[in-house]
């Protein structure tokens, strides 16, 4: 085949048909203060963890009200919860209990999936 | 042979509840640690043991810290525990000396009346049943502000009480009957015979008066040992558990066994211990500034007790200590919160109530299971040697107003140091530990011990009383760890800081993991009375508040924060001070935004108050600087 240099770019599209939204139904029904997040990401950058490595409790935190959860299964454990996050946060998001609902909600994934 | 069948019930009781405190005794002590065993085996000798009896004396029967902390409840506890003691103590006395012989069985004592109606009319005997019916009125003096605190808390100086289960309430109803129904029916027994004291006596007269009085004592006579049998049966299922559960405890803490962090033998005797008196209630700054009444340490031992599900209140707490503080039993409320915290969370199964008599075999939810490492990301960093390493930690980095005056501070002082976290480090571990991750937080602790030690520093100075705590309890190393509020006070004693007087009016708020949680409460004071004037406030060391900011709540909105923030800096500022100190970043950030005053930390009070800024830096240390001298 003729290669001009272009290729198809992947689906960008975000599915809410067959993404899966119980992490954020879980988390925003421990934690309302979730839903108040604008996404401003002053979390992120304060944060220890994104000093070191590639962690953005911004960018996990659209991926899980999207309900693309895979990267955020593998990134979520990153936090070191020191709770910097909660005192920069212009809306009053409860930071920490939403990583540590995630988590939780995680294991109880894999607890009732087997 | 003196016996009558209405005894029945309370011999039942009695003996039941001897039999299981004996064997729940054997129980405890076979499931202790080898070297907790061999404590408490000496704790049952010398001084250990004589302190034990007194404690017993001066806690369980008069109830001494509750006296002290809030006088009606103390009268309430002591009139009740005391009383009762006194009374048996008397009772059998009596019954020894009284009776037809001596040695007798328990409900001799117990019901001598019934046995010795006759008994009292003349001399000696009418002056000690003078004295019985003294003590019966003092018990039924503490019961009826029992009573009336059931109903109505406000009245002995109690905001909220307790609330109860089904159990407790039959306990909590047949202990109630036990003395009204002995009044009774000692009353209606000497109406009958024209014998008793003041109170029976009386009361018995007017009764008899226009009631077959000899009749009518029989039953009350039932309702007497039905009431203490049934009280006795409840007891193990029930917070009075903690009549005989204290006894222990006291003997366990006198031989030197600590709480720790695993569940134990020693923590479920302090869950036992619990009477439920509800000072931790009161004192507790969820009820008080922000309306939260559900989770406070006595419903957290009441739900360990039952079994029942305690997530949301093990996790909704600031761990300020506060409560550990006020318990009057001395229960180590706060790390036993930890453990609940550590554990796996487990889909509740349903424990009848009836399983408490056999609380060993209900089995424990299980820890957490460890999974792989969560931090392999973090890099190995090579470092200088120092003689002192300085670690602001996260929270003082995003006060960096704290951060340059340490360094201002280190620098004047001219001692070699470096600056551990500089470009921003690891956390110290201590939120994930609040937060029930323990095996998460063992990875950062491995991570900068590791980084402590290959600087060779001989002494840590954290700027955050959160690291300082954990530094101290969980982190193994060589260097002596100091919180700079210690570090400056060392610095000042030395003589390598000198700092001129500032003419400000300063309270200082202590905070919570730096005071209680550490026990340092001296040294920022006398930093501050070196700088400035250091004034009073009404809540101080150890009963100082939480500023409301603490990590150890995951779920406290920042509304509720806001509200204990505003509480606890309303009354420190209550004087008008010019500064509010602190001796810790978060508690700064978070009066920052509830009062105007101006909160500033203890070392930006002394870079303040710095006269020579930057001079000495070259004179590496005294010795050093008095050989060149010689030399010279």
């Amino acid at each position: 085949m003729e290669k001009f240099g272009y290729t198809i770019s992947k689906i960008r599209q975000i599915d809410y048909d067959s993404n899966d939204r119980s992490i954020a139904d879980y988390i925003a029904s421990g934690e309302p203060s979730f839903l108040k997040c604008i996404e401003c990401g002053c979390c992120s950058a304060t944060c220890t963890t994104g000093n070191f490595t590639r962690f953005s409790l911004r960018e996990l935190n659209i991926l899980i009200k999207r309900g693309e959860n895979t990267q955020v299964r593998n990134n979520i454990r990153k936090c070191m919860f020191c709770g910097k996050c909660i005192l920069v946060c212009p809306r009053g998001v409860n930071t920490r209990n939403v990583i540590a609902l995630a988590k939780q909600a995680f294991q109880k994934a894999e607890l009732y999936a087997v | 042979m003196q016996f009558d069948p209405f005894v029945i019930p309370f011999n039942i009781g009695l003996y039941f509840i001897l039999i299981f405190v004996v064997l729940r005794s054997v129980i405890w002590f076979r499931e202790l640690s080898r070297t907790d065993k061999l404590r408490l085996q000496r704790g049952f000798f010398g001084n250990a043991f004589a302190m034990s009896l007194r404690e017993i004396f001066m806690e369980s029967l008069i109830h001494r810290k509750i006296l002290k902390t809030n006088f009606r409840l103390g009268y309430m506890h002591m009139s009740l525990a005391f009383g009762w003691f006194l009374l048996i103590l008397f009772g059998t006395i009596e019954a020894d000396i009284f009776g037809t012989k001596h040695l007798n069985a328990p409900y001799k004592a117990i019901f001598f009346r019934f046995f010795n109606p006759e008994h009292g009319r003349t001399g000696f005997e009418a002056v000690y049943g003078f004295l019985m019916d003294l003590i019966l009125a003092f018990i039924l003096s503490g019961l009826l502000l029992a009573f009336v605190k059931r109903f109505y808390s406000k009245a002995l100086g109690m905001k909220k009480t307790t609330k109860l289960r089904l159990t407790d309430k039959i306990a909590l109803t047949s202990l109630w009957l036990i003395f009204p129904s002995r009044l009774i029916a000692e009353s209606f027994t000497s109406g009958a015979y024209g014998t008793g004291s003041f109170l029976t006596g009386s009361l018995g007269s007017v009764l008899a008066s226009y009631l077959p009085a000899q009749e009518m004592a029989y039953p009350f006579w039932w309702l007497y040992s039905l009431s203490l049998g049934t009280f006795f049966i409840l007891l193990p299922v029930t917070r009075y558990m903690h009549l005989p559960a204290e006894l222990f405890l006291i003997f366990m803490r006198n031989s030197g066994i600590r709480t720790g962090d695993k569940e134990g033998t020693y923590s479920e005797v302090e869950v036992q211990s619990c009477s439920s008196c509800g000072l931790c209630i009161d004192t507790c700054q969820l009820n008080f500034s922000a309306g939260i009444t559900t989770i406070q340490s006595a419903y957290l031992m009441k739900g360990i007790r039952n079994n029942s599900d305690i997530r949301d209140i093990a996790d909704n707490c600031l761990m300020c200590g506060r409560c550990d503080q006020i318990c009057p039993v001395g229960i180590e409320l706060t790390p036993i919160r930890m453990m609940q915290r550590r554990k796996e969370f487990a889909d509740h199964k349903y424990i009848n109530t009836f399983s408490g008599y056999m609380r060993n075999k209900v089995p424990l939810s299980p820890v957490k299971e460890p999974e792989s490492q969560s931090y392999s990301y973090l890099p190995l960093i090579e470092t200088e040697k120092a003689d002192v390493i300085y670690f602001a930690g996260c929270m003082t980095h995003l006060t960096p107003s704290v951060k340059n005056s340490m360094i201002k501070i280190l620098d004047a002082s001219g001692l070699n140091y470096i600056f551990m976290d500089e470009e921003g480090g690891a956390c110290c571990g201590r939120p994930l530990m609040l937060a029930g991750h323990d095996r998460e937080a063992r990875e950062l602790i491995s991570f900068n011990s590791r980084l402590i030690w290959k600087t060779g520093a001989r002494k840590l100075v954290t700027s955050c009383p959160i690291c300082y705590k954990v530094f101290r309890e969980s982190y193994h190393l060589d260097a002596e760890i100091v919180h700079h509020t210690q570090f400056i006070k060392s610095l000042i004693d030395d003589n390598r800081i000198s700092l001129r007087y500032i003419r400000n009016k300063v309270v200082y708020h202590t905070p919570c993991d730096l005071g209680r949680g550490s026990g340092v409460y001296d040294e920022p004071r006398e930093v501050l009375s070196h700088v400035s004037k250091l004034e009073k406030s009404r809540y101080e060391d150890s009963n100082a508040h939480c500023c409301g900011g603490s990590l150890g709540n995951l779920s406290l909105s920042s509304d509720e924060r806001m509200k204990i923030a505003r509480d606890a800096a309303k009354e420190l500022i209550y004087s008008k001070p010019d500064i509010l100190a602190t001796a810790c970043p978060l508690c700064k950030k978070t009066f920052s935004s509830a009062t105007d005053t101006r909160v500033a930390d203890i070392s930006e009070i002394v870079a303040e108050a710095l006269t020579k800024p930057t001079h000495q830096k070259f004179i590496l240390n005294k010795a050093e600087s008095e050989k060149e001298f010689m030399n010279v």
